[in-house]
C-alpha cells in the first residue's frame, strides 16, 4: 500500500517535470543566455540578475497566484529584515516626502550613484490630488492617513511598507525600498509623514 | 542628402515635443529625460507651454492620435529610411560590398515583407536572428567589417547618426502593410521563444521589476502612459508593429533592439548587449505574441 503511494508519487513527479523540459529549454541553458545577455555598466552589475528566494518564487507565480502558504513564507522572511526606527519615531517631514514620491531618479546604469534615490511614488499610485499625473500600478494613496487614522500602529505599517514592500503582499509589484538601499530611514520618515501627516496635501 | 522636413511636421514636433515635456518631465526617470527637442523652434515652444498635467489620459490619448493624423504624410523617419536605402546599394567596407546580397531570409537582397518574418532561424549562421543581428553578419561576412566594428554605434545620437539605424528604417518600411508572421517551426526558433519569455519575467535587480511588471496586466499605466500587456495578443500586436519609431522627444529614430536596451535601464538592469542571443530570444516572443497583426512602423512617438 505504502510503496504503490510512493511509485504513483514518484511516477507523478516524473511526469511533471518530463513535461516541464519539452516545454522550456534546460533552465541551466536558458540562465546562461540570459546572464550572457547583459555588460555591467556604471553601477549595474551583473549580480542585479541574482534573486533572493522571494524574487525566485514571484517570477514562477507571476501569471499564477503564488500559494497562500508559499506567500507566508515569503512575508515572514521579509518582516524580519525591517529595522524600525530605534527612536520609536515614524514621521519626518511631508514637504521633502512630496519631493522624493515625485523623483525617480536613481539606480540606473545612467545615474550617479553618489547622489540620493527617488522613489516615484507617484508613477503607480495616486497621492496629493494636486499632482495629475500619476500611475495607476498600486492602489490610490490619497487621505492615507485620514481614512486608516492617524494612529503609531498606521505609521508604523506605512513605514514597514515602504521599508520592505514584500513583507505584507507577496510578490507586489512594489520595490522593497529599504531592504534593496534604495531610500534611507530618513527619506522613508518623509515618505511616511505624506501619507500620514495631517497637514499633508495627501489628507486634505 | 537630407529631405527637408515638410513645414506641417515641424508644427507636429513642436506641439508634441511640448506633451512630451511635460509628461516625462513629471515622470521622472520612469521615462528618459528628453534631450533638447529636435528642432529649436520645438524646444522654445515646449519651454514656453503652460505645465498644466493633462486632465486624463483618454484626452491624452487622443490628443496624440490627432497629432499622428495630421503627420501621416511627414513622419521624419522618410530621412533615416532614405539614408538607409543609400546605405543597403552602397559598396562599403573592405570587400566593398553593397547588401544586395545580404539575405534577411527571403532570399539575396530581398528586402520586402522580409522583417514582418523575423526573427527567424539562419542555416549560414546556424542561429535565430532578428534585423539587427542578421544586418551585423551581412556587414561582417559580405562586407567584410570586423564583428566589433559592425556592432559599434548601434544607437545614433545628434552629431553621431547611426548606420545601423538607417539600415532597420529602411528594411522595416518595406514590410509597412505586411502582416506577423513569426515561425516557430525550428528547434532553435521554440528554443528562443522559450528563452524570451523566461527573460520576460524575469524579476531582479534593485526594484525587483521584470517586464511583466509593468507589461503583463491590463489598461495600467505609469503616470499618464498607458502600458501595453505584451502577454496578450491584441496589445502585443499594437506594440511591436509600430517598432522602430521616430521619438520626437530625441529627435531620433529607434530600433526595436533600442527599446528593450531602454526599458532594461527603467528596470534597473545591467546593459543590454546589442543584438546578443538573449536579446534576440526577447524580441522572439515579442513578435510571434504579435503574429497575425498589421506591421506599420517606421512610427512617430512622443
Ligand atoms: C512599481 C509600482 C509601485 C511603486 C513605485 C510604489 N508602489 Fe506602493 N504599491 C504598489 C502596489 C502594486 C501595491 C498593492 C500591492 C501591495 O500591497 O503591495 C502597493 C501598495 C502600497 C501600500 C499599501 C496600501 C494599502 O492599502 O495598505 C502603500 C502604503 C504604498 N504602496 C506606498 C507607496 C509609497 C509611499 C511609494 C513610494 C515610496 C510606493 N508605494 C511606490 C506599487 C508601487
Ligand atoms: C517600470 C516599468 C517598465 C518596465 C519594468 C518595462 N517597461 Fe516597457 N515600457 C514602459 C513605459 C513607461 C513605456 C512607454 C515608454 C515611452 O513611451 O517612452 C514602455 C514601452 C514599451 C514598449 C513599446 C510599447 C509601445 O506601444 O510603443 C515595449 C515593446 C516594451 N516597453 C517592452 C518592455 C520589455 C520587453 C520589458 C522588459 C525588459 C519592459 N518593457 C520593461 C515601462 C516599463
Amino acid at each position: 500500500m505504502k510503496t504503490t503511494y510512493l511509485m504513483a508519487t514518484l511516477a507523478l513527479v516524473a511526469a511533471t517535470s518530463a513535461q516541464a523540459q519539452t516545454k522550456a529549454p534546460a533552465p541551466d541553458r536558458a540562465t546562461e543566455v540570459m546572464k550572457a545577455a547583459f555588460k555591467e555598466r556604471g553601477q549595474a552589475k551583473l549580480d542585479r540578475l541574482n534573486q533572493d528566494k522571494a524574487m525566485e518564487l514571484c517570477t514562477k507565480y507571476t501569471v499564477t497566484p503564488i500559494p497562500r502558504k508559499l506567500a507566508a513564507e515569503i512575508e515572514a522572511e521579509n518582516v524580519k529584515t525591517i529595522p524600525f526606527p530605534a527612536d520609536g519615531k515614524y514621521l519626518g517631514d511631508w514637504k521633502a516626502g512630496e519631493r522624493i514620491a515625485q523623483s525617480g531618479v536613481g539606480m540606473q546604469f545612467t545615474d550617479n550613484p553618489a547622489n540620493p534615490s527617488g522613489a516615484n511614488c507617484y508613477a503607480c499610485h495616486k497621492l496629493a490630488p494636486q499632482e495629475l499625473s500619476y500611475g495607476t500600478i498600486g492602489s490610490s494613496l490619497y487621505q492615507f492617513g485620514k481614512l486608516r487614522g492617524y494612529s503609531p500602529d498606521i505609521a508604523k505599517y506605512a513605514y514597514g511598507k515602504i521599508y520592505n514592500s514584500q513583507a505584507y503582499a507577496a510578490c507586489s509589484n512594489m520595490p522593497r525600498f529599504g531592504h534593496n538601499k534604495i531610500l534611507t530611514e530618513t527619506q522613508i520618515k518623509d515618505l511616511v509623514a505624506l501619507l500620514m501627516d495631517p497637514e499633508s496635501p495627501v489628507n486634505k | 542628402m537630407y529631405r527637408t522636413i515638410k513645414p506641417t511636421a515641424v508644427k507636429w514636433l513642436a506641439a508634441v515635443a511640448a506633451f512630451g515635456l511635460i509628461a516625462a518631465g513629471t515622470a521622472g526617470a520612469q521615462a528618459p529625460a528628453p534631450k533638447a527637442a529636435a528642432k529649436p523652434a520645438a524646444a522654445s515652444k515646449a519651454v514656453a507651454a503652460p505645465v498644466t498635467p493633462a486632465k486624463s489620459t483618454d484626452a491624452t490619448v487622443r490628443e496624440i492620435e490627432k497629432y499622428r493624423e495630421a503627420l501621416a504624410d511627414g513622419n521624419p523617419a522618410d530621412l533615416w529610411e532614405a539614408r538607409g536605402e543609400d546605405l543597403w546599394k552602397q559598396k562599403r567596407g573592405p570587400k566593398n560590398a553593397s547588401f544586395e546580397k545580404c539575405d534577411l531570409g527571403l532570399g539575396e537582397g530581398v528586402v520586402k515583407g522580409a522583417y514582418a518574418k523575423l526573427p527567424r532561424y539562419f542555416e549560414d549562421t546556424d542561429r535565430v536572428q532578428d534585423l539587427e543581428s542578421r544586418l551585423v553578419t551581412c556587414m561582417v561576412m559580405l562586407q567584410g567589417f570586423k564583428y566589433d566594428q559592425a556592432k559599434r554605434a548601434p544607437f545614433g545620437s545628434a552629431e553621431n547618426k547611426s548606420n545601423m539605424e538607417a539600415l532597420v528604417a529602411y528594411v522595416t518600411a518595406n514590410s509597412r502593410g505586411a502582416k506577423m508572421n513569426v515561425s516557430l517551426s525550428h528547434a532553435k526558433e521554440k528554443e528562443a521563444y522559450a528563452i524570451g519569455k523566461k527573460m520576460f519575467f524575469h524579476r531582479g535587480g534593485p526594484h525587483d521589476f521584470s517586464c511583466a511588471t509593468c507589461h503583463a496586466q491590463d489598461n495600467i499605466r505609469i503616470r499618464l502612459q498607458d502600458l501595453p500587456n505584451l502577454t496578450k495578443q491584441e496589445p502585443a500586436q499594437r506594440a511591436y508593429t509600430s517598432w522602430p519609431a521616430y521619438r520626437v522627444s530625441q529627435g531620433e529614430l529607434r530600433s526595436f533592439q533600442w527599446r528593450l536596451f531602454d526599458c532594461f535601464r527603467q528596470q534597473r538592469f545591467p546593459e543590454l548587449d546589442f543584438t546578443s542571443e538573449g536579446s534576440v530570444a526577447l524580441t522572439t516572443y515579442l513578435a510571434r505574441n504579435a503574429n497575425g497583426g498589421i506591421f506599420n512602423a517606421p512610427a512617430i512617438k512622443r
